[in-house]
């Protein structure tokens, strides 16, 4: 009884999280225009999709700024975290530390509001129209970032023995060679978790490019914003669709590759101990 | 060895200059246009103006705690069904529990409308049966149930990653020493897990009181929140001053909650033997 109670808690909780979804995904194959009579089966909204080169530019646009934004990011922070790391006067680090919590701390509409804030100000001198565009939108997305990055690999060089590095440099490394040889190995597994963060959070940013962005580059999720709202087709629902396709088998493989390294890992462990 | 010290400390120069010119800069921002006019000139106009979003602010002050509540009420017994589970379930539930976070937020929202629309499958379940339309959207409720949807996730994952580090054997001992069912949630489970609540709780407070999205879909801009009027002065009455002022009140407020909230968060603490 208990366990069936249980069960029953479980299941409702994954029906209110994964009915809406449902509904979409099969009003998405919908014969009609309507969004929520199902009137008969196509694949035409897919089809559509297809052609519809304002969503294949802002897909492209998408993945471009994610890229180079949370690259961009991964070198700025993991430089920042190891000079934190190496600071030695606490209200130092305190302070900048403080200072990487507020992206992390405020709403992202303010966030938005205060960068676009900036950009227009400074626009004003450079005196060029329209100033937000892929470069307002490139800045915005890498200090979102940051904090994500720095705070991914700060732990990692916490736990890492400082004196590697030193062991290193005293068996003839140059200090560039000894972190690139020995600190980089230990932390490398918080720079790939800070740059996986960084890539989704920028991919599926919309508040913040809301407010830095320009008519002339235009995101996905700015894209779905917009077709949300004028009349919706199904197509919005098409296009959710993959959407959520490619993060199930996204997020399917990482699972698969994490059992895969713990297995590996215990398997080592097997071997040594014999 | 020392030389090395400050060269590796200069190493976060980069950040520092960055976070400074676009996080420290765009807050002096928000404070200038706050207290400037359109010329530039000082003026205390847009704050004194700001009496006018009062209903807007307590509205979405109520709409994030009732969402933020009904988040905590949900996902509290999840985190510890998930707890009591094996480890599969448990890697398996964690996984269905972030998918939905890794959605669109916009798409998460939208979603609902078809459920929830005059002709949306709701209605027509309802109409199957003979009664209704009844009217769902555009209502106080189908904004906080679309706050819940979409930060549910945020309530579990904080809690469930405390109570995972949970050790079994304090629950038992307290059972052995006498406790009921309560008396092991009131005096162990829960204090032990009050760090996961109140960071669930400030992940789903923030995002709910300052969204804008949500109240124009499943409120049909009906009920105005402190997030929409901050979005219109920006991108439609084109008003920054007005809004920078709305900004700085959403942020000031925040900071309030949050420093009530620690503080009975460390009465809490101060309680414990």
């Amino acid at each position: 009884m208990k366990k069936f109670l249980k069960w029953l808690y479980v299941s409702l909780i994954m029906l209110f999280l994964y009915g809406p979804m449902l509904v979409m995904i099969v009003l998405s194959f919908n014969d009609s225009a309507s969004t929520s009579v199902m009137t008969g089966f196509s694949f035409k909204w897919y089809a559509e999709l297809l052609h519809d080169t304002v969503t294949l530019q802002a897909l492209s646009n998408t993945l471009l700024l994610a890229v180079t934004s949370s690259l961009i990011a991964v070198v700025i922070g993991t430089m920042a975290a190891v000079g934190v790391n190496a600071m030695r006067k606490k209200w130092l680090k305190n302070t900048i530390l403080t200072v990487t919590n507020i992206p992390m701390m405020n709403p992202d509409i303010v966030t938005g509001v205060s960068m676009m804030l900036l950009f227009v100000f400074v626009g004003k001198f450079v005196s060029s129209k329209d100033v937000l565009g892929f470069p307002t939108l490139l800045l915005a997305h890498i200090t979102f970032n940051l904090p994500y990055v720095l705070l991914s690999v700060l732990p990692k060089l916490q736990q890492c023995d400082k004196h590697l590095g030193e062991a290193a440099q005293d068996l003839g490394c140059t200090p560039a060679g000894a972190f690139f040889k020995v600190v980089l190995p230990n932390i490398l597994s918080g720079i790939v978790s800070g740059f996986i963060l960084a890539f989704t959070l920028s991919l599926d940013d919309f508040i913040i490019s809301y407010f830095v962005s320009g008519p002339k580059f235009q995101t996905l999720p700015i894209v779905i914003f917009s077709m949300t709202k004028k009349r919706v087709k199904p197509d919005m629902y098409a296009l959710s669709t993959l959407i959520f396709l490619s993060v199930l088998i996204l997020l399917i493989l990482m699972n698969l590759l994490s059992i895969h390294a713990e297995e590996k890992a215990s398997g080592k462990q097997r071997k040594q101990r014999r | 060895m020392k030389k090395n010290a400050i060269k590796a400390r200069l190493l976060s120069a980069p950040y520092l200059v960055w976070a400074a010119i676009f996080v420290v800069a765009p807050m002096g921002m928000v404070v200038y246009y706050a207290f400037t006019d359109r010329s530039g000139a000082f003026t205390l106009d847009n704050v004194l103006s700001l009496s006018a979003y009062g209903p807007a602010l307590w509205r979405s002050v109520s709409y994030a705690a009732v969402a933020t509540l009904f988040c905590l009420l949900i996902a509290y017994p999840l985190a510890y069904i998930m707890y009591r589970s094996s480890a599969s379930a448990q890697r398996l539930l964690m996984m269905l529990c972030m998918l939905p976070m890794w959605m669109n937020f916009l798409i998460r929202t939208y979603s609902w409308i078809a459920i929830l629309a005059k002709t949306g499958l709701l209605n027509q379940i309802f109409n199957a049966f003979g009664v209704g339309p009844f009217r769902f959207i555009n209502t106080p409720a189908a904004v906080i149930l679309g706050m819940v949807y979409n930060f549910l996730p945020y309530m579990i994952m904080p809690i469930y990653s405390v109570m995972s580090k949970l050790n079994y054997n304090l629950i038992e001992a307290a059972e052995d020493l006498g406790c009921n069912g309560g008396q092991v949630l009131r005096r162990v489970i829960l204090p032990l897990t009050m760090p996961g609540v109140l960071s669930g709780i400030t992940m789903v407070f923030v995002p709910s009181v300052s969204t804008f999205y949500i109240s124009q879909k499943l409120g049909g801009g009906k009920f105005f929140l402190i997030g929409d009027s901050i979005e219109m002065q920006f991108q439609s009455a084109y008003n920054y001053n007005l809004g920078a002022a709305l900004s700085l009140v959403l942020m000031l407020m925040i900071v309030v909650c949050m420093i009530v909230m620690n503080h009975f968060a460390a009465d809490e603490e101060a309680m414990l033997p």
